[in-house]
């Protein structure tokens, strides 16, 4: 199997941590994985963006110009790479923050999830992230749940394990969103 | 095996280095290549070695080359505009005859230019950067584990060959994380250092020098690395080969631009055009005789570059007159970096106009 996604948004979203958390656990399943970040002249506030390859076999291109799913936290990315999801391809978007409607595509499955609501409602507005990663691997099933939460104590630095608990929860709260499991 | 690490191209690089026994590095920050500096700043104390952020990239490559007359594996970073103001310093060191490894994540110009991946370096590493017609190896990675591998490949060519090696990336496989299996650095026979400086005690004098005014000294010298730039021709070359076997265009890239290449030429096989690829992992030698064999098979040559045509002079002159060669190129600069479906759509336009 092969998957590919954008994960963009706005620096500080964390956006290239839940990127990485991806690469991670997909290479603790024993895939090959690229995780490719953006790199412009990007800071705190201007867009991040990383592009994650998982395959069994050989990655091939890092690059991607027509992904299978796209994940947006912000506007800005979803004006940016909304039009090169390929067609039948999913596209996940932040609708606490994103005009949905703004997206006119018919040949993709459009799938809203109000990450900072979410994020918020969970007691730290900084998970925005792993709800996204949770909606991502629901939707997708690029890789085991499990190994997403081993995933977090090679991605994070020690002193911030004692967050991983809180951290699983916002990627499971992605994912029951993302399959339609509450409201 | 060795467990399969997750790191960024850059760090890869670096560890290559400390695996290959380098504990020397002298440099000056510069995007997108400061993971180099930043890995073996923390790393380099544990393991006794030296490192020193000089005060310009001038210094730190002649700091190098110090060190390397001095017999010690050593290597500097940079990236293009800093790799320009160390051209002095490594010609000197070709003259010479002084290893040392110089990694290049290369970035758009010329001049300041930007940052962006760029293959606009090409000529600049390959045809002697510096003055006095000299060449150096040039290896060009194009993942993460090449990183690491060819880069302990370099610090061997550079004592094997007595000569300074350059590895030639950009911000794709510098930036960019893969898995990485650690794999030990591999044997080879190496020269002893018996030219290198160490305080002469009551043993003979050694000087190491570029400088040459006896009458005819010069030109035995010149001669002299010009043989050893045709032994590298035969000894030295590497590349790799996907589909070229019954292939009517060969579609030829190298560094990370062969990555996105190697995908457009799987996605020209599923819709059942012959096409392969034909990766060149040394720049300096160029591969010229296994691409020759891989162009006349096909006959027709589509070279691939992120500048506008600088490789394809190379390709040109191995490949000879009964081959057809062109090019696409990408100029380097931000959203300059093809999708493997936009190379798709360059190749399958090349591929109506090949013959038969």
């Amino acid at each position: 199997m092969r998957y590919d996604v954008v994960i963009a948004g706005f620096g500080g979203q964390g956006v290239l941590l839940a990127g990485n958390l991806l690469s991670y656990a997909a290479l603790e399943e024993g895939k090959n994985v690229s995780y490719y970040p953006s790199y412009g002249v990007e800071k705190r506030g201007g867009s991040a963006t990383c592009t994650i390859v998982i395959a069994d076999g050989a990655v091939g291109s890092p690059v991607v110009g027509h992904p299978s799913m796209l994940v947006v936290l912000n506007q800005a990315s979803l004006d940016r790479f909304g039009a090169s999801v390929r067609t039948g391809g999913v596209c996940i978007i932040n609708s606490s923050l994103v005009d949905v409607a703004t997206l006119d595509r018919k040949d993709v499955k459009i799938v809203p999830v109000p990450m900072n609501e979410i994020a918020l409602g969970l007691g730290d507005p900084r998970m925005v992230n792993m709800v996204a990663l949770g909606a991502y691997v629901a939707l997708s099933g690029a890789v085991e749940f499990a190994s997403l939460a081993g995933a977090l104590k090679e991605a994070l630095p020690e002193r911030n394990h004692r967050f991983i608990p809180a951290n699983v929860k916002a990627i499971e709260a992605g994912a029951e969103i993302a399959l339609g499991k509450k409201a | 095996m060795s467990k399969r690490l997750f790191v960024k191209g850059n760090e890869a690089a670096a560890m290559g280095a400390v695996e290959a026994g380098c504990r020397y590095y002298f440099g000056y920050p510069i995007t997108p290549q400061s993971d180099i500096p930043e890995y073996l700043s923390r790393e380099f104390p544990k393991l006794s070695g030296e490192f020193i952020q000089a005060e310009s990239e001038v210094a730190s490559i002649n700091m190098l080359l110090g060190a390397s007359a001095c017999g010690v594996r050593a290597m500097t970073s940079s990236s293009s505009p800093g790799i320009s103001l160390k051209q002095e310093g490594i010609s000197y060191m070709a003259g010479a005859e002084l290893p040392g490894v110089i990694i290049n994540i290369s970035r758009s110009g010329p001049g300041l230019g930007g940052i962006d991946a760029s293959q606009a370096d090409y000529f600049q590493s390959v045809k002697g950067g510096g003055h006095g017609g000299y060449h150096i190896p040039v290896l060009a990675p194009n993942s993460v584990q090449e990183m690491y591998d060819l880069t302990m490949h370099a610090f061997d060519l550079a004592d094997l060959y007595r000569t300074p090696v350059m590895l030639l990336g950009d911000s794709v496989v510098g930036q960019m994380k893969e898995a990485l299996v650690p794999n030990p650095r591999p044997v080879r026979d190496l020269p002893e250092k018996g030219w290198a400086v160490r305080g002469k005690g009551g043993a003979e004098q050694r000087v190491v020098k570029s400088l040459f005014l006896g009458d005819g000294e010069l030109e035995a010298h010149n001669w002299r690395l010009h043989a050893k730039y045709q032994q590298m021709k035969e000894k030295e070359c590497l590349s790799e080969e996907h589909d070229t076997a019954d292939a009517a265009l060969l579609v030829t890239a190298f560094g990370s631009l062969s990555r996105i290449a190697h995908t457009a030429v799987t996605m020209a096989r599923e819709a059942g055009l012959k096409v392969g690829l034909f990766r060149p992992i040394t720049l300096f030698p160029f591969p010229e005789r296994a691409l020759a064999e891989a162009a006349g098979r096909a006959g027709k040559v589509l070279v691939l570059e992120l500048n506008t045509g600088q490789m394809v002079e190379d390709v040109r002159l191995s490949v000879g007159a009964g081959v057809q060669v062109s090019f696409y190129g990408r100029p380097p600069g931000a959203g300059s970096l093809p999708s493997p479906e936009e190379l798709f759509e360059v190749i399958k336009k090349h591929y109506v106009q090949a013959p038969n």
